[in-house]
């Protein structure tokens, strides 16, 4: 079994900030720790607000020239505060948490990486990292329309970007199952998004035989293992952490119903 | 330098900053984070005889400055306990390790206590006779005092060490529930355990809770734990362990100035995972601040 990487407590300071809409990109600045998984996560605190208590988990979109990029979507108070936040704001953060996705070693692997909405984040760091390890991933982006498809340049550096956009203003229209990325054969997916998005692609999977790794998102409080709030029944150990066996789970191990 | 220690009931801690159960796993999980060994003692989480899966997510809730859990008593059984993660913590950790042992019979508290027994690093349990989560889990007898007397009877044949009762806030009178264990022979309480509550996701028009209620902590309990410790520290000669909502040093004066011997960090952990070293470290410094030879100099003074 691989050595988990120390986890650390640290503030970070906002470097740069790209507003998306209803999302923004943080690029954070501080001391990094070694060995970030793609798939894992921070725990980020929001300071001074009695409604945004706990911390807030949110993935490792990417690492690069020594920046913490965190994509975050403005779903309510504590993630609002970090979508409105402005350059040389610090945040203090726990990283990194959780299992991520499997980087498979074979170069010709054969592998897509689908997400939908703020689901691409962890994605990215994946992609980079398996480009960066000499694979060439296929990669399938869902949104709403053209201008809610998110980190598209990024994602073109690393891989073949696919597009399904619901309305058909970009890439393919429709759901992201319907994309023709599809007709190619697969080693592996790794899949990030709305449940309902993740199903669908797991049951793809299952029907071809083809592993599958999702990326959940259960409500968290410690983020540690410690205080057992974010299970997920699981068909060999029954009830696991999402914060220490996951986030990222092969779909195999799950109870869903495909 | 002043002095920390503190004796609960036969139990030295090195200084009075324990970690409430179920908030704090078995260390291991913030020991990247925090130097476990800076702390008076751990308590690992409820333990039962047999291994619990708890209940169906979602077993959280966030609320005003505190949350609602419904975890339900997960943990993999006593007998898992004592094979595999003792030995671990017991080597890895030198400051004291308490178990919280939880049951749905007599015989279940008992039965845990006889197996912990042979434990040379277990010496104290914590009785949770006060979990809001579970149908039989301990509440049902942590709400009157024959329930608490009869398990603490009963307990207390069975384990030679440091007995720990720990309360539940749920009640009519927390003081006459405290009376009763300590009446049975219990070496010391803690309180509080998680205040029954609940709350409602108005959008989807369902509890935010698998479970309807849960138990809440953090922040938001500190009064009533504050005013509970300090009722029971008047009206029973036994050390009172206090906790509910402790975050800082100052939290932790609160308490021990109400009355507690020691206190314990919970829900705090999980926003600072450091909170109970800097605690400890804060106690030590207020001590010597103010001229204290030993920190009992402000227990009780309300
Ligand atoms: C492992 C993991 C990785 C995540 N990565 C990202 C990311 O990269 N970018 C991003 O924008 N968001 C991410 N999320 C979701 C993010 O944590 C939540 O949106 C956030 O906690 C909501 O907090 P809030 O204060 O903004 O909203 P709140 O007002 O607390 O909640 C708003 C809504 O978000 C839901 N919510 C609350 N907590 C969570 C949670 N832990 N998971 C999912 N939904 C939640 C609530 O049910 C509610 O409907 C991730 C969650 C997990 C568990
Ligand atoms: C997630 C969670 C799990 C808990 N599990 C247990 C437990 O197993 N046994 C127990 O006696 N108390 C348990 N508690 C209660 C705490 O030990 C403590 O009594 C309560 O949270 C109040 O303290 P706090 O506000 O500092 O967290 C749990 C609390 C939380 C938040
Ligand atoms: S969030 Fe606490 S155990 Fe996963």
């Amino acid at each position: 079994m691989e050595v988990d990487a120390k986890k650390v407590m640290r503030d970070f300071a906002v470097a740069d900030v790209r507003p998306m809409g209803t999302y923004a990109l943080l690029e954070m600045e501080g001391d990094l720790p070694e060995g970030i998984m793609p798939g894992q996560f921070v725990q980020i605190e929001i300071a001074d607000s009695k409604t945004t208590y706990l911390r807030r988990p949110i993935s490792i979109c990417n690492v690069e020239n020594g920046r913490l990029w965190l994509l975050v979507r403005d779903a309510g108070a504590g993630t609002h505060k970090l979508v409105e936040a402005r350059k040389g704001d610090r945040f203090n953060i726990i990283m990194p948490l959780g299992h991520g996705f499997t980087v498979p070693a074979g170069k010709d692997t054969r592998i897509l990486l689908a997400g939908g909405g703020v689901g691409v984040a962890p994605l990215l760091y994946l992609a980079k990292t398996l480009h960066d390890g000499g694979i060439c991933p296929d990669i399938v982006l869902g949104a709403r329309s053209k201008a809610d498809v998110l980190l598209r340049e990024e994602f073109e550096r690393y891989g073949r970007l696919h597009i399904s956009t619901d309305d058909g203003s970009d890439g393919t229209p429709g759901l992201i199952t319907a994309n023709p990325a599809w007709d190619k054969e697969f080693d592996a997916v790794a899949v990030c998004g709305p449940t309902p998005m993740m199903r669908a692609v797991a049951s793809i999977c299952a029907g071809r035989g083809i592993p599958c790794e999702v990326s959940l998102e259960n409500m968290m409080a410690c983020g540690l293992g410690a205080c057992l709030c974010c299970v997920e029944d699981t068909k060999d150990k029954g009830n696991v952490c999402v914060c220490t066996d996951g986030p990222v789970f092969n779909i195999n191990k799950l109870k869903w119903q495909l | 330098m002043a002095t920390l220690n503190v004796n609960i009931g036969g139990l030295e801690l090195a200084n009075p900053v324990l970690t409430a159960s179920g908030t704090f796993g078995y260390g291991e999980e913030f020991a990247d984070l925090t130097d476990i060994n800076a702390l008076g003692g751990i308590i690992v989480k409820g333990t039962t005889l047999a291994p619990r899966q708890g209940n169906p997510a979602p077993r959280m809730a966030e609320t005003p400055s505190g949350m609602l859990n419904a975890v339900g008593l997960q943990n993999k059984g006593v007998d898992y306990f004592i094979e595999h993660i003792y030995p671990r913590i017991a080597e890895r950790f030198s400051s004291e390790i308490i178990v919280n042992v939880a049951g749905s019979t007599i015989d279940d508290y008992t039965e845990v206590c006889r197996r912990l027994a042979p434990l040379p690093r277990i010496r104290a349990v914590e009785i949770n006779i006060s979990c809001p989560n579970v149908k039989q889990g301990g509440m049902a007898f942590g709400t009157t005092t024959d329930g608490a007397a009869e398990v603490t009877r009963a307990v207390r044949a069975a384990w030679p060490k440091t007995l720990i009762m720990k309360l539940s806030p749920n009640v009519t009178s927390i003081v006459d529930i405290a009376k009763a264990v300590e009446a049975e022979g219990a070496d010391s309480v803690s309180l509080i355990n998680t205040l029954m509550g609940m709350a409602i996701d108005v959008k989807r028009r369902r509890p935010m809770l698998s479970t309807i209620t849960g138990g809440l902590s953090g922040p938001a309990v500190k009064p009533v734990a504050v005013r509970m410790v300090w009722q029971v520290a008047k009206a029973v000669g036994i050390p009172v362990i206090g906790l509910g909502g402790i975050s800082d040093t100052n939290d932790a004066l609160e308490f021990i100035m109400a009355g507690a011997t020691a206190i314990e960090v919970g829900t705090a952990g999980f926003v600072n995972p450091r909170a109970a070293e800097e605690i400890a470290l804060g106690l030590a410094a207020y001590c010597e601040e103010n001229g204290l030879k030993s920190i009992s100099e402000i227990r009780g003074i309300i």
